[in-house]
């Protein structure tokens, strides 16, 4: 869905649920995930319904992902760094995981 | 003989929960009911409770407290069964017993002696409440850090999502042909020839009968009707995670998870009027307890956090009164609101739809317990 420009930055990896994603200095994780084709990235606690990065300015709270274990941060805040675990939720999270 | 010019047959003043659980009780009974409001910007406890319906805590120092607050418990799957038929809407009542979570021996020990004094109050009704060791409690409540040595527990604790109680009784209310009047704050009331004349800003209402549901405005209300309302607002904070998966299945009294999984943590009590101010001071003891209390919330994110008036009277207790001097008029108050909601509307508002209060029942409660002289 999205292009990159052709001079973006130097390479970073990182993780999205344990599979390498390739992404650029600069990102923020949730402008990596949708160049690497994830447009969901968690599911409501209530219905369900599947949820991706929508604003990309923090304001919809709709790209909540886990990142290095901390849970529902907003990925359009997040800026990537070099071998990052980011993962996608669920529905509700689990206390105490 | 109700006066040609009267609108209504009873105007509610207040429209949070006690108001609006008298006015659909009210309705329920045939009464052409005005529920009179403040506007958006009102101090309104009904939109900042912890929305528990408890029992374990009430009534040290006024037995008959206890019995009334048993008796609403009791009422409330029948009420909110009434409330899902005539809205649809479900406000999650659920009584699974709740506990009072013990962090040291001496809070335990001081738990304790407050329910034995409760039992052994005269006319004192059981609560089936228990203290519950360590050992005891970890198999209700697994999830318990360390820190907690023990708690008291009774069955007839429960909790209710109180947004929805809000939303739900002011839908029935509606559906009944209350006639809801936002931004008619009361600014005096006189009683002419048995009829009530309210004046609000935007015009008088004439009513037969006044009730005042107004929380802790009842203390600037009641005098215009011969009553007194001695209060003492204190404010309280609510700290709010994000939804979590189902892992605690009872309310505590200071923390529950409520039924779309996030979890409410509170009970602070400040000294002060201003329902705009937070301090952080107060919400980190709040946490700290709560993780205390439960450690695997250690992860969870916070996401919102508030204050709110709590409506007290002087002594904690309810107030039920009827006026002697302006018969017709009744004081309707208490901190409870979500607890007590049934009895208001099961209870109360009958009474007042028969124009006096059953002294059997709520005699306790008039205020003129703030005012006992001394005899001889």
């Amino acid at each position: 869905m999205f292009k990159r420009l052709a001079d973006s930055g130097k390479s970073v990896a990182l993780t999205v649920d344990g599979r390498p994603v390739d992404c650029r200095a600069g990102d923020t994780v949730a402008a990596a995930l949708l160049a690497a084709g994830v447009d969901r990235c968690r599911t409501t606690p209530v219905s369900g319904a599947p949820r991706g990065p929508y604003c990309l300015m923090g304001v919809c709270f709709d790209c909540l992902v886990t990142i290095d274990g901390v849970g529902s941060r907003q990925a359009c805040l997040v800026p990537v760094r070099e071998g990052m675990a980011v993962e996608t939720q669920s529905g509700r999270r689990e206390a105490g995981r | 003989m109700r006066a040609m010019s009267e609108e209504y047959d009873v105007a509610v003043v207040g429209g949070g929960l006690v108001g609006a659980a008298t006015a659909w009780g009210l309705a329920r009974e045939g009464c052409r009911v005005a529920l009179l409001d403040e506007g958006d910007r009102a101090v309104r406890a009904s939109r900042g409770n912890f929305a528990l319906v408890w029992v374990q805590s009430k009534g040290i120092g006024l037995a008959p407290y206890s019995a009334w607050t048993v008796r609403s418990s009791n009422a409330w799957a029948g009420f909110a069964d009434l409330l899902r038929d005539e809205t649809g809407f479900d406000v999650c009542f659920q009584r699974p017993g709740g506990f009072h979570l013990c962090l040291s021996d001496k809070e335990l020990e001081t738990r304790a002696n407050a329910l034995k004094r409760l039992h052994n109050q005269p006319g004192a009704v059981d609560i089936k409440s228990e203290i519950l060791d360590r050992t005891q409690l970890i198999k209700m409540l697994p999830d318990i850090g360390p820190d907690v040595v023990g708690a008291s527990f009774s069955p007839l604790d429960g909790h209710v999502n109180s947004l929805r109680l809000f939303r739900t009784l002011h839908t029935a209310i509606a559906a009944r042909g209350v006639r809801y009047l936002p931004s008619h704050r009361v600014e005096a009331i006189a009683q002419e020839g048995g009829t009530f004349r309210l004046a609000t800003s935007q015009g008088e209402i004439r009513a037969g009968r006044v009730a005042l549901a107004a929380g802790n405005a009842n203390m600037r209300l009641a005098p215009m009707v011969g009553l007194e309302a001695p209060m003492r607002p204190e404010r309280g904070q609510i700290v709010v995670t994000e939804r979590l998966r189902p892992f605690l299945h009872h309310p505590t009294g200071t923390l529950r998870q409520t039924d779309e999984g996030t979890v409410m943590m509170g009970d602070s009590h400040e000294d002060s009027t201003d329902p705009s101010g937070l301090t952080l001071g107060v919400s980190a003891k709040i946490v700290e307890r709560a993780l205390r209390a439960f450690p695997l919330l250690a992860g969870a994110n916070i996401v919102r956090t508030w204050s709110a008036i709590r409506v007290m009277t002087r002594d904690g207790f309810p107030i039920y009164d009827e006026s002697e001097s302006h018969p017709g008029a009744f004081v309707v108050c208490c901190h409870s609101g979500v607890t007590l909601a049934a009895n208001h509307a099961l209870t109360v508002a009958p009474m007042i739809a028969r124009g006096a209060l059953d002294k059997s029942l709520v005699a306790p409660f008039s205020a003129r317990r703030f005012y006992v002289q001394a005899t001889g």
